[in-house]
């Protein structure tokens, strides 16, 4: 098998082929290692790769496999998003005020993946501290979204596309088949807006099932890991591995974690599934709705009923999560002063210090973040706005609670419109909060959610739908992901321009 | 609600970040709109609503109250800036 085959291959394709010998984990490994070499200039996905790490571990892999001792992702190569602590490795939320900080201990989430026998390629680009939608915010620069748009004249434009965020190195890594799946997390949409801008498959898991500890805190009772694959069955094999009880994290449920992968293929029939009228916003482009449409009618056809539900405190998501989210980041980005890692700057004196060093370290989105928590939180306003708006976050949760009673899942469209341009929505933070609007429910709410690619835009460039479930029903959604996929086919990326 | 300059220098104060003069004019504008934004949460009646504090509804778990690692000086220092014999060096705090 050549090297770009090997690197189209799905990770179950992969995992199948190293089981039956077709190829070893060290050629597959070295065939990632040279995509990476070649086309990370032009993407710059990776903001760290590490070959020699990589091979170390396949070469690893491959003694377990010929003992008959493989795990269920042993010697599958996977970007790690740079959120995510890794032991010896260069670890920086794509921040200036981290530095060259190089964490001694490794995450649980990566953790239970090298315990499985996956291979690590290196670690991948997103928005600084994980606040963004479009990966423009990173101290490493934007990462380009490897889908070019069409023009008018129907030839490809050169419009240099954002892949989302904020995992936007996770998504353009998987869709330029740079990786065979990654690691993401999602606050507010960040799995599945970078999935459905790219033609990949994200899942955020509900709120507690995967541990949180080792990952850098943006806002901590928002803040999920979940995997970006190339398919549907794909991310089911990497969530079953990712995910955990964690004694080292008490927000971590205890709960066996089921087999997802068992889900792919069952039959849809009797499923009941939601389609929120509130969702239909002012705006929207025409083809979302058509999107939306089609998946209704593939799902009714692969056996599902559908029923008109309503979830009237859907427009107060996203105002409630900008005062939420601010306030908890806020709150976790005090940690960096100068003291203990990364950045100093130093001052006249500490306190002079701390200001300068958070000045010069932070950039400017996640400055305003921490400044907007910090007036939410400060004193006086405490009950105006964070207690508020923690109220109103009971009542979007009330409004699923009720809907579960008539639905098992929910279909809406993953986001407003297609992958947009750099530059186009970063001079107005309102613009780009839009971009999480359908996907912040979700995490308000604390449940699971997944972005299946359905469609291509006008522009040529991919549509995502994302399916919302109960609580710890995360099988649902891959059952009724998969009843999408087999219905929309899979949207692999039409040029490889970049390398 | 208009955040003017000055509430801008004393929440940059509170937050400990250093902004320029020409930065908290700019910060004046964003975090008023931002703010105005959010204000449409005040049309949800929210006077018998408790507050959300956690997603599913767990016990919070315990464990035994037993010391689980120590001895790594080294490692909790080994990306700090300034260090002396495992400590941290910070500018003198008391004159």
């Amino acid at each position: 098998m050549s090297k770009t085959e090997l690197t189209k291959l799905t990770l179950t394709e992969a995992r199948d082929g190293l089981r039956k010998k077709s190829f070893t984990a060290v050629e597959l490994t070295a065939a990632f290692n040279d995509a990476i070499a070649a086309g990370n200039g032009g993407l710059n996905a990776y903001v760290l790769p590490t070959p020699e790490h990589a091979l170390a571990q396949a070469r690893q892999s491959d003694q377990r496999l010929a003992a008959g001792k493989a795990g269920a992702l042993e010697g599958l190569p996977l970007g790690i998003k740079d959120l995510y602590a890794t032991k010896g490795v260069r670890t920086t939320a794509c921040s200036k005020i981290l530095g060259d900080f190089t964490p001694t201990y490794e995450s649980t989430v990566t953790q239970n993946l090298w315990d499985a026998g996956a291979v690590m390629l290196g670690k991948l680009n997103n928005d600084e501290f994980a606040m963004g939608s479009s990966n423009e915010t990173s101290c490493f620069g934007n990462v380009i979204n490897p889908w070019r748009r069409k023009a008018v004249s129907g030839a490809l434009s050169n419009d240099k596309l954002v892949p989302g965020g904020s995992s936007g190195g996770s998504s353009a890594a998987v869709a330029a088949d740079m990786c065979l799946a990654a690691t993401a997390t999602d606050t507010g949409g960040s799995i599945r807006q970078p999935a459905a801008l790219t033609g990949t498959v994200g899942i955020k898991p509900t709120y507690g099932r995967c541990s949180r500890w080792g990952i850098v805190a943006f806002a901590s009772s928002l803040d999920q890991a979940g995997p970006i694959a190339k398919t549907t069955r794909d991310a089911a094999i990497l969530l079953k591995a990712m995910a955990s009880p964690d004694p080292k994290d008490s927000t971590c449920v205890d709960t066996p974690v089921p087999d997802y992968e068992a889900e792919i293929g069952k039959s849809l029939k009797g499923l009941r599934v939601g389609v929120p009228k509130e969702y239909r916003i002012e705006g929207m482009s025409a083809e979302i709705e058509v999107l939306w449409q089609k998946g209704i009618a593939w799902l009714k056809a692969a056996g599902a009923t559908i029923h008109d539900i309503s979830l009237p405190h859907t427009k107060y998501a996203l105002p409630a999560y900008y005062i939420v989210a601010p306030a908890e980041c806020s709150s976790n980005l005090a940690r960096y002063d100068g003291v203990r890692y990364g950045l100093r700057v130093p001052g006249r004196d500490v306190t002079e210090t701390y200001e300068n060093t958070r000045a010069a370290g932070f950039g400017k989105e996640v400055r305003r973040r921490i400044l907007i928590g910090t007036y939410v939180l400060s004193a006086g306003y405490y009950d105006a706005y964070y207690l508020k708006a923690q109220k109103v976050r009971s009542l979007i949760k009330n409004d699923f609670d009720q809907a579960w009673a008539k639905v098992d899942c929910i279909l809406t469209p993953t986001t407003p419109s297609p992958a947009f341009a750099a530059g186009e929505k970063s001079g107005d933070p309102l613009a780009m909060y839009l971009e999480d609007i359908f996907t912040v429910t979700v995490n308000m709410a604390g449940l699971p959610g997944i972005s299946v690619p359905a469609g291509l835009s006008s522009q040529g460039t991919p549509l995502g739908l994302q399916l919302i479930g109960k609580p710890f029903d995360e099988g649902t959604l891959f059952r009724a992901g998969q009843a999408i996929e087999d219905a929309a086919g899979r949207f692999p990326v039409p040029v490889k321009w970049w390398a | 609600m208009k955040v003017d300059e000055a509430t801008v220098h004393r929440i940059a104060r509170l937050a400990r970040i250093k902004v320029t003069a020409e930065e908290a004019r700019g910060l004046e504008k964003e975090l008023t709109g931002i703010l105005d934004w959010v204000k449409m949460l005040d049309e949800v009646d929210t006077r018998n609503v408790e507050p959300m504090t956690r997603v599913v509804p767990i016990v919070l778990r315990q464990r035994i109250d037993t010391v689980t690692d120590g001895e790594i000086a080294r490692d909790v220092t080994a990306n700090a800036p300034k260090v002396e014999d495992h400590f941290f060096v910070v500018p003198k705090v008391v004159e």
